[in-house]
């Protein structure tokens, strides 16, 4: 009888908490420490001068007073316009090539090829595409001498060192790095609508363009959300490209420069106080965006039940009050 | 069965793999118990001879220029690896090389990262010498940072380095009366220009007659007034002259918290913004790039450039290798005096292999032999002034890109005036950012007080306890 109970009371459950403790505590150790750390520091004046460090010392809210005395919004939209520019084409595109390519009645060859081509830009390292850029977009570069000697230009380009130069580049090499991956992505969830409902369509005389807005778009939301929350962080996020383009600068007139570019400023002088700072609200910056992102593309009410029982709910209290 | 062992393998492995990464954090320990014999150097730094010498000597640089001319002229170098990065010595020692560029302050924060961990790190591990330019040296060998070890403690005297430019070793004496630091070199500046122009210009290349035409800055620029009219630029950017300008300064950059521009700093802009609306400078944003590399090569319209003696084999040479231009130098002095850069070699508090690094400071600094060697095969004004005016008279002593022309003649009277009173431990920064943050200015891209506010941005990031003090700018 004895012996019956204990087998009863052998529990697996440990098995689980083990099996999964290893991301736990690499979590901890990799993440939860150094975010909790970040946290830390930013209520501390804390940076080294020259090989001297100064601090840590009790500040406050000093750093975060300090910060918003420089020119972060301006990073912020720096960093918003380049994304933002890169995005549009590159969604556009996404949506245009996943579409013919999982189209039944078009019959594209090569279609594997033209697949792996579009994702390949993606496989490069960021910071050695924005070099190759540089390299060919430079005042001396390859670009200018075709330029020259066509006779397209008198003289040569200085695309870096104007404005509009300098941000369209960081957004042509964010897009030419995205949009095979998002082609990818759209595409698989293209073809996980069920194919009966656009032999329906057919049948009932749909046009391509009916069918793509119709069909095909409303059905895939979920994941457009997922693509546009994933963009928007990488796009909070965007350092490399400009800051190996622009010599870390943000040239020219600092109008390169993204929030992670003067993140790393701070970082590089390191000035771990400031830097904390930056990172807290970089950290509510981007939680602010997903939720809202997230709000916008999730539709809860698909067919409309709960709106109408709130308003009636509404007008009932209404009544009751009156 | 088979399943069972299959599994238990996998999960060892698993486990294993999560272990690898603590397996750093270990072997310290059986490392430091193994290195114990070196503890007195490691506590002491002043014992250090005492100790045994470590197998492995580190040394952090920023390029392969000293790296080269060590491998060529140390006499106890034996071999090196097929990727450079480590060079044998004869009794077996190894030399590796970290190397990490200069640009953006890169080296720097490398080599303060590693300085940070000296204390902990494994004997083999520790930096044992260090190379550090005029431009930021005077962080290093701060006496409260005491990172750099006293030639003295090295067991050097300043009396086994007699011929030594005194000016490369007060520069790097510090308040408590202690060297630091040895240099092999002299960096007084010179005007290099390009043969086949003066030919085409000013009718002649000979340096006596182009140095005439250059000799102050109202003839500098009636002679880049002709270059231009010949269809040829003066200089290639304004990087180029910014030394000319900046080492001709009259205080240091910080002083007293406060971030001083000098009077000829703006001059130095102003001038440069007339240069490139006149057209006589090619307007090429800054050195280091490929732009500026091609103002060097044969194809090149630009006249001149402002180099010390090092520049002939590090920015000339690589540009005009078995070219037609390869021959195509000749140097002069310049408008004003100035000198540029200059490395000092540091002896690394805490480092393992005082007695090689004492050897390596001491031949590489001192030896006369060597010293000769880099001046006749690199181009070098080496750190040796009963040399240097020797050579300087001497009818054999020439290189071939300048065509034959001595070189030393124009320098030699140049570097005995050198004086580094001036520098301060944030020039780098300094230098950089004012050239980045005037570059947009150059451009016409933003206005002077636009400039001026971005470079004090700059600035107070770039040095947090510079963000209390003020910029002050001269007043016109």
């Amino acid at each position: 009888m004895d012996k019956k109970n204990q087998i009863k009371s052998v529990s697996y459950a440990k098995w689980g908490y083990i099996f999964i403790a290893p991301f736990f505590i690499t979590y901890a150790v990799f993440s939860l420490i150094p975010l909790v750390d970040t946290i830390r520091n930013s209520f501390y004046e804390y940076y080294y001068s020259g090989l001297k460090v100064i601090g840590p010392t009790w500040v406050g809210l000093q750093n975060y007073i300090s910060l918003l005395s420089t020119d972060l919004p301006k990073y912020a939209w720096n960093t918003f316009v380049m994304w933002i520019l890169g995005f549009i084409p590159q969604i556009a595109v996404a949506l245009l090539l996943a579409a013919w390519f999982t189209d039944t009645r078009l019959k594209i060859c090569g279609k594997e090829f033209f697949k792996v081509v579009i994702y390949l830009p993606n496989l490069i390292m960021a910071s050695a595409f924005a070099m190759l850029f540089f390299a060919l977009f430079s005042n001396a570069g390859p670009v200018n001498s075709i330029l020259l000697r066509l006779g397209v230009v008198g003289e040569a380009i200085r695309f870096m060192e104007s404005t509009l130069g300098a941000r369209t580049l960081v957004a042509l090499m964010n897009f030419l790095m995205w949009f095979g991956n998002t082609t990818i992505m759209l595409m698989a969830a293209i073809m996980g609508i069920n194919p009966s409902i656009f032999e329906a369509a057919q049948l009932d005389g749909c046009t391509h363009t009916q069918m793509f807005f119709k069909i095909t778009l409303p059905q895939i939301r979920p994941l457009l959300t997922y693509t546009l929350i994933t963009s928007l962080i990488g796009g909070l996020q965007m350092f490399d490209v400009p800051q190996i383009l622009t010599g870390g600068n943000g040239s020219p007139d600092r109008t390169t420069m993204t929030l992670i570019m003067f993140l790393n400023k701070h970082l590089q002088s390191k000035n771990y106080g400031m830097a904390g700072a930056l990172s807290v609200m970089l950290f509510i910056i981007s939680a602010i965006l997903c939720f809202l992102v997230f709000k916008m593309n999730m539709d809860d009410d698909p067919d409309g039940s709960k709106g109408a029982a709130k308003r009636a709910r509404k007008l009932a209290r209404k009544e009751g009050k009156a | 069965m088979k399943r069972k062992i299959i599994c238990l393998t996998l999960a060892l492995l698993m486990g294993l793999s999560l272990l690898a990464g603590c397996g750093g954090g270990s072997s310290t320990e059986s490392g430091g118990a193994g290195g114990a014999n070196t503890g007195s150097a490691e506590d002491g730094g002043g014992s250090a001879a005492g100790g045994e010498e470590g197998k492995i000597i580190n040394i952090y640089v920023w390029n392969d220029e000293w790296q080269k001319k060590f491998n060529a002229n140390y006499p106890e170098v034996k071999e090196t690896s097929n990727d450079l990065s480590i060079t044998y010595l004869n009794d077996g020692t190894e030399v590796h090389w970290i190397i990490n560029p200069n640009q953006d302050g890169v080296y720097q924060q490398k080599l303060d990262e590693a300085l940070t961990k000296q204390a902990s790190a494994e004997a083999d591990d520790k930096i044992d010498l260090f190379l550090a330019e005029a431009d930021y040296i005077l962080k290093y060998i701060d006496p409260e940072v005491d990172v750099a070890l006293p030639i003295d403690e090295l067991g050097i005297s300043p009396e086994d380095v007699p011929n030594q430019y005194k000016y490369t070793q007060e520069a790097v004496t510090t308040a408590d009366g202690k060297i630091r630091a040895l240099s092999y070199q002299a960096t007084p500046g010179m005007m290099v220009y390009r043969r086949s122009i003066a030919n085409a210009v000013l009718g002649t290349d000979d340096p006596a007659t182009v140095g005439a035409a250059v000799a102050d800055w109202d003839k500098f620029y009636e002679t880049a007034d002709q270059m231009k009219a010949a269809g040829y630029y003066m200089y290639s950017g304004r990087a180029d002259t910014y030394r000319v300008y900046s080492n001709n300064v009259s205080g240091p950059w910080v002083q007293d918290g406060n971030v001083v521009v000098d009077q000829n700093l703006m001059n130095w802009v102003n001038r440069s913004m007339e240069d490139i609306q006149s057209g006589v400078t090619h307007n090429t944003p800054g050195q280091w790039q490929d732009e500026w590399n091609k103002d060097f090569g044969p194809d090149s319209k630009v006249f001149c450039f402002f180099l010390p003696a090092w520049g002939l084999d590090v920015c000339v040479k690589p540009n005009v290798d078995g070219t037609s231009a390869a021959e195509d130098w000749a140097v002069c002095p310049a408008p004003q005096n100035f000198y540029w850069g200059g490395t000092w070699l540091i002896a690394c508090r805490g480092t393992d292999d005082p007695e090689h690094v004492k050897d390596i400071m001491l031949k590489m600094t001192g030896d006369t032999a060597i010293l000769r060697s880099l001046a006749e095969k690199n181009g070098e004004m080496s750190n040796d002034q009963p040399l240097m005016e020797e050579l300087a008279q001497s009818d054999q002593f020439g290189i071939e890109m300048l065509g034959g022309q001595n070189y030393l003649g124009v320098l030699s009277s140049a570097a005995a005036n050198i004086s580094l009173a001036n520098v301060s431990p944030y020039d780098q920064g300094c230098t950089e950012e004012l050239q980045d943050a005037f570059g947009d200015y150059f451009n016409g891209k933003i206005d002077m007080d636009k400039a001026k506010a971005n470079f004090e941005t700059a600035i107070k990031e770039r040095y947090p306890e510079l963000a209390a003090g003020e910029v002050i700018w001269p007043d016109a």
